[in-house]
């Protein structure tokens, strides 16, 4: 597993470096749309911190570090968190190739005090907020232009999903809310990459949401889509439903009435 | 009873047996009759069915056209199983589809219940032609060749097939001019040193402290914009179009060169060394990119080396750095072709 | 009916057919060809019907591709859209791309129109290639039909070029990104790749000339071989006449069916528009390549699950599977990764298909005209290549769609990809074997039936105690088809060397000829003799006697 290779130190060390240059950047580039960091309570932050020791810290470690089984969570965000919590793909059923998804074991209040608590321990991308995901009036076309450059090469022009290497498969996004999506371009999930805001700006993610909105209406003015899913499923469609139609009509031409 | 059928010999048959593949012939079965033939009310009730058939049929034709017309072509509506779709298409196709089907239907079922079903035997007729035949066309062609003397007139033979043999050749000349012939262009870019890598679709310089670690930026250089689509604007694209990915530096096992990266930041060209397709499934954790057409699998932390999959040579890298603001910038062009292979690649 | 007034029938008592036929033949001297074309004989079975199939669906391709070319520009100049799709709006884009959303949003009927057409290709090809195993697994292609059999392999190519260039004239992602596969494995051709590549594209990957160019032979070249060639191939069915499956009164040198008017005239024009029908009703109804979401074609943009149709499926999936081969010799390289899969396997998959009823003639030493086809068990080697065949290019096909198989079950792409390489070479093996099993023993049920009947299961008791089955002797609509199989055997090994113990030079060819004849034919249950049928007759007329014997007693 390429998390083995990573000394949990070294991964923090990194990221605190890291994190160090960027916050820089942040200020200068983006203090416009910069998120509100909502200032989050001591009570909460606690709450969160006896949760989190529950929950995950068998995996990430007590000071959230990291351990051999689980990445550091030092400077991941508040985002990071509730798309990880709030999808229900952490805390992890199982170990596998990747964390799938399933209903969350912990109510909104818990999730927002263990995003609370995770922010506080280094500086990351934070929880957008309601105007970060407003859609109105964000570019449609644009949207479909970063779409296909950026995120169609894995979850595919229609936001199904794909595979990847090894066993790993991106998601299809058609059931996921904007937040988690704009939580997954900022935190950078398991194999996903990050798209920051300062790289791809707030606007250029609304499009995107606005553009994904549209995939998730799944209007098919030509009729139902089968999936979308391409010529795979078009070419099955052929062999199975439209030969199998005209094989039956052909046998019915053949035999002889009674 | 199948004794005294024996005694009809069917065509083709002397002896019971097919005269040409010496297999036993049985003679033809006895015809069923069908209920329409015995019961003059069956006969009326598919004489129904075949007609409202065609009259459904009509109905329907006439129907899609009015859908035409009627239904504005912009509105969407949902339908179960099929989902939302445009209303004018659906109505127009669903209504000439079932005309359509339903003439066919008719008209078969017309065949079956209506028309005469009793088999009918008809002779072959060999397709070889007799032998005299065959003699006299050869007999012809003979004679044609010494009346044309083409065996004698050695000189007008050999002339002619020379003539013949050149002929077709112009017409494959002539399509010289179809393209332009490959001198270098395969083995060029537009990168060259200091040239800026923009993003794609927002054409935006890129700040090096702006990429995080496991950050993938498609990008291109900021001369494409220069590039009129009429001076193959798409061509420079396909060969230009590269990823930039920042990597932890600690996980970087190899490079194509000393110091191409920029604090870990690594551009990488976005097409396929296989058969080209842009690429840009990078998997972060791994450092895998993974190619959608075939499914080649490229390792971005050790010199974009090929891991899995049909691709044969690894992914070329692009050396940077950054301006004296901080924006990256090309450090030279490629150092090795970028895309697919050729033959004369080397 | 007869006895309806005739509203064509005029007072004269002339049909207007008639005397439109008289016209005509006044002019042409038509009426002897008329006659016979009107009372040709043709057999009827489903499986006649699957050429028709991929006839109708080409007229159809034909109908609805004239009216595509109405609106379609098959142009590259770069346009900004400003049609009715939002979600486009304000994207620069080719022409060609630009048109084709117009047909779909702007045009009425002409997203039905663009999906009757492409459906209609899927359903051409299909058609073409479910035909091409009917006429292989009856033997049809048999002398005298073997050139009929070349056409036919060379209308299913033609029909998978054309399929991909239209495929490919939207110019959007998925055929730009098909396109892209394309020019880079033509790129690869040893020698004249990187020249060829240049020419067809005008330059490098993509340029503007390509769609254009592209148009006209998918329109106008391959259409026109596509119609000749079809032509010939139905003028040569009417000619020859149709083959015949074995059955009562069917014998080598006659047709038992109905005649082409008024039957074929009702059930095949009724096929026609039954196959329009359901190609209408399917692109009214299912949405196939919605283009707008994939977007026009960019050579810097691609989407996961990239296919091709259905019909390249088997090609992608060989270049998908193939190792990374790739060898540079003195300064130029030799791609095996392109060469092998896109030139070298279909190369030798089609030279194989349209060769083989000579290959076939060529081990069985049969020469012989045959118009009776054969049941596939009656041919266990071909059957079972036929199958291996079909598993051969079903594994192919199903590593084309490796990436959509691997999330729709979860599974490992790279593990199915291994898989795939290592199945590609066992399948179609283990095919062949089990095939050529249930071939022959179909034909040892098919003795057991000759020999002893069909099991009534009527059990009767015997007066000692004993119970038994009784059979009952099949009927002879079943023993004509059954002993319509014929006896071949192996060819006889030819003398290695003469009298004067010369060798033989052709005495290696004969060898293996004399071996694959052997393996050809070697397995065999043969025909019952008549005298085993005989005496078996007899024995069944015994046991109806004794078991109509003891039944009196019981009743009594």
């Amino acid at each position: 597993m390429a998390l083995s290779r990573k000394h949990p130190a070294v991964l923090a060390t990194v990221i605190g470096v890291a994190l160090g240059t960027m916050g820089a950047a942040y200020a200068a580039i983006d203090s416009g749309t910069k998120p509100k960091t909502v200032m989050a309570s001591q009570t909460q932050v606690e709450e969160g911190k006896a949760l989190y020791l529950e929950g995950c810290s068998s995996c990430h470690g007590l000071a959230a570090q990291g351990s051999e089984v689980g990445p550091s969570l030092i400077g991941v965000g508040a985002a990071a968190v509730d798309f990880q919590v709030s999808t229900g793909r952490m805390p992890l059923a199982a170990p596998g190739i990747q964390a799938e998804p399933k209903p969350s074991s912990y109510d909104e209040n818990e999730i927002a005090a263990m995003a609370a608590y995770i922010a506080s321990l280094g500086p990351g991308p934070a929880i957008p907020t309601a105007e970060m995901l407003d859609t109105t009036g964000a570019d449609l076309a644009l949207g479909g232009e970063l779409f296909r450059t950026n995120c169609a090469q894995c979850h595919s022009v229609s936001g199904r999903g794909g595979a990847l290497s090894e066993g790993g498969a991106a998601p299809s996004l058609l059931g996921s809310s904007p937040k988690v999506i704009y939580e997954a371009m900022v935190a950078g999930p398991a194999n996903m990459p990050v798209f920051s805001d300062s790289v791809l700006p707030v606007e250029d993610k609304q499009a995107i949401l606005a553009y994904i909105e549209e995939l998730q209406a799944n209007k098919n003015p030509g009729g139902n889509g089968l999936g979308r899913l391409g010529p795979v499923t078009e070419g099955l469609f052929v062999w199975v439903a439209g030969l199998g139609i005209l094989l039956g009509v052909a046998i019915w031409i053949g035999a002889k009435a009674k | 009873m199948s004794h005294e059928h024996n005694s009809v010999e069917p065509y083709g048959a002397k002896d019971g047996v097919d005269v040409v593949s010496g297999v036993p012939v049985f003679p033809m079965g006895e015809h069923q009759l069908r209920k329409a033939d015995l019961d003059p009310k069956a006969a009326k009730r598919a004489e129904i069915q075949v007609a409202s058939m065609f009259g459904i049929s009509a109905l329907s034709i006439l129907g899609s056209i009015i859908s035409y017309i009627k239904v504005p072509n912009e509105s969407l509506i949902s339908v179960p199983v099929i989902g939302t779709v445009n209303a004018n298409h659906v109505s127009v196709g669903t209504l000439f589809g079932l005309g359509i089907f339903l003439i066919g239907a008719g008209a078969i079922h017309w065949a079956k219940k209506l028309m005469p079903d009793e088999e009918v035997v008809q002779e072959r007729h060999p397709l070889t032609s007799e032998k005299s035949e065959r003699d006299e066309v050869a007999e012809i062609f003979k004679r044609g060749k010494a009346e044309s003397g083409i065996s004698e007139y050695k000189i007008i033979r050999r002339t002619l097939l020379g003539a013949l043999s050149l002929f077709p050749l112009p017409l494959l000349v002539f399509l010289r001019d179809l393209g332009p012939m490959p001198g270098t262009r395969l083995r060029e870019t537009i990168w060259e040193e200091g040239i800026h890598i923009v993003t794609d679709a927002t054409y935006r310089k890129i700040k090096a402290a702006d990429i995080q670690i496991g950050g993938l930026i498609n990008a291109v250089p900021e001369n494409l914009l220069e590039v009129e689509h009429e001076d193959e604007n798409l061509n420079e694209r396909g060969k230009a179009s590269i990823i930039l990915v920042r990597l932890d530096p600690a996980d970087i096992v190899s490079q194509q060169g000393e110091g191409w990266d920029y604090e870990g930041i690594v551009a990488y060209s976005k097409i396929c060394t296989h058969v080209g397709c842009p690429i840009s499934l990078y998997q972060q954790r791994t450092h895998h990119l993974l190619c959608p057409c075939h499914q080649s699998t490229f390792d971005l932390s050790d010199s974009g080396n090929v891991v899995f999959g049909p691709a044969a040579r690894r992914m070329p890298q692009l050396p940077i750095t950054v301006d004296s603001e901080g924006y990256l910038v090309a450090k030279s062009g490629f150092q090795e072709p970028v895309g697919p292979s050729f033959w004369e690649r080397g | 009916m007869s006895n309806k007034p005739n509203a064509a029938v005029d007072a004269k008592g002339k049909t207007v057919g008639g005397s439109v036929a008289g016209y005509v033949d006044d002019r042409l001297a038509s009426a002897n060809f008329t006659k016979r074309l009107l009372n040709k004989v043709f057999p009827d079975h489903w499986s006649f019907m699957l050429g028709e199939v991929a006839l109708y669906s080409f007229i159809v391709l034909l109908l609805s591709g004239v009216y595509l070319t109405l609106w379609f520009k098959p142009s590259m100049v770069e346009v900004i859209y400003n049609g009715s799709y939002v979600p486009l709006k304000g994207v620069k884009m080719s022409e060609a791309f630009a048109s084709t959303l117009d047909i779909s949003f702007d045009v009425r009927g002409g997203l039905l129109m663009r999906q009757i057409h492409h459906w209609a290709a899927l359903f051409f090809i299909a058609a073409m290639s479910v035909h091409v195993g009917r006429i292989f697994f009856t033997g049809a292609f048999r002398k005298p039909r073997e050139i009929n059999w070349v056409i036919g392999t060379l209308l299913l190519v033609l029909g998978v070029l054309e399929g991909f260039a239209g495929y490919s004239l939207p110019d959007d992602l998925l055929s730009g990104t098909g396109l892209r596969i394309a020019q880079g494995i033509v790129q690869a051709l040893p020698f004249v790749g990187t020249y060829l590549a240049m020419f067809l594209f005008g330059g490098e990957f993509p340029g503007t000339d390509f769609i254009p160019r592209l148009y006209s032979i998918h329109i106008l070249l391959i259409p026109g071989i596509l119609l000749g060639l079809i032509t010939v191939h139905l003028i040569m069915v009417f000619y020859q006449k149709h083959t015949q499956f074995p059955g009562e009164g069917r014998t080598e040198s006659n047709v038992v069916g109905y005649r082409l008017f008024p039957i074929y005239v009702a059930k095949a024009g009724g096929f026609f528009f039954i196959v329009f029908g359901v190609i209408t009703l399917i692109a009214a109804l299912v949405t196939i390549n919605g283009i707008w979401l994939y977007g026009p074609y960019t050579p810097s943009q691609v989407t996961a699950g990239s296919q091709p149709d259905w019909y390249i499926g088997f090609l992608d999936g060989a270049v998908r599977i193939m190792p990374n081969w790739e060898t540079t010799l003195l300064g130029y390289t030799i791609s095996w990764n392109l060469i092998v899969p896109a030139l070298v396997i279909p190369g030798i998959m089609f030279t194989a298909l349209g060769l083989y009823p000579w290959i076939e003639s060529w081990v069985t030493g049969d020469k012989k005209e045959h118009h009776l086809l054969d049941r596939p068990r009656n041919a266990p080697v071909r059957t079972g290549l036929g199958v291996m065949a079909i598993s051969f290019y079903l594994m192919l096909w199903i590593s084309g769609g490796n990436d959509i198989i691997a999330t729709a079950f979860n599974l490992s792409i790279n593990q199915i990809t291994w898989f795939l390489r290592i199945a590609l070479f066992v399948v179609p093996l283990i095919a062949f074997k089990v095939t050529k099993r249930i071939c022959l023993g179909l034909q040892r049920r098919d003795h057991e039936k000759l020999l002893h009947g069909y099991e009534t299961g009527q059990i009767l008791r015997l007066p000692h105690g004993e119970f038994i089955e009784f059979h009952k002797p099949i009927s002879d609509k079943e023993k004509a088809v059954i002993l319509s199989k014929k006896d071949y055997s192996p060819l006889a090994l030819e003398a290695l060397s003469d009298a004067n113990g010369v060798r033989n030079p052709k005495a290696g060819k004969a060898k293996l000829r004399a071996r694959m004849s052997n393996w050809y034919y070697g397995e065999n249950i043969a025909r019952p003799s008549a005298a085993e049928l005989e005496a078996a007759a007899h024995h069944a007329e015994h046991e109806l006697h004794e078991a109509q014997k003891h039944m009196q007693q019981i009743t009594h």
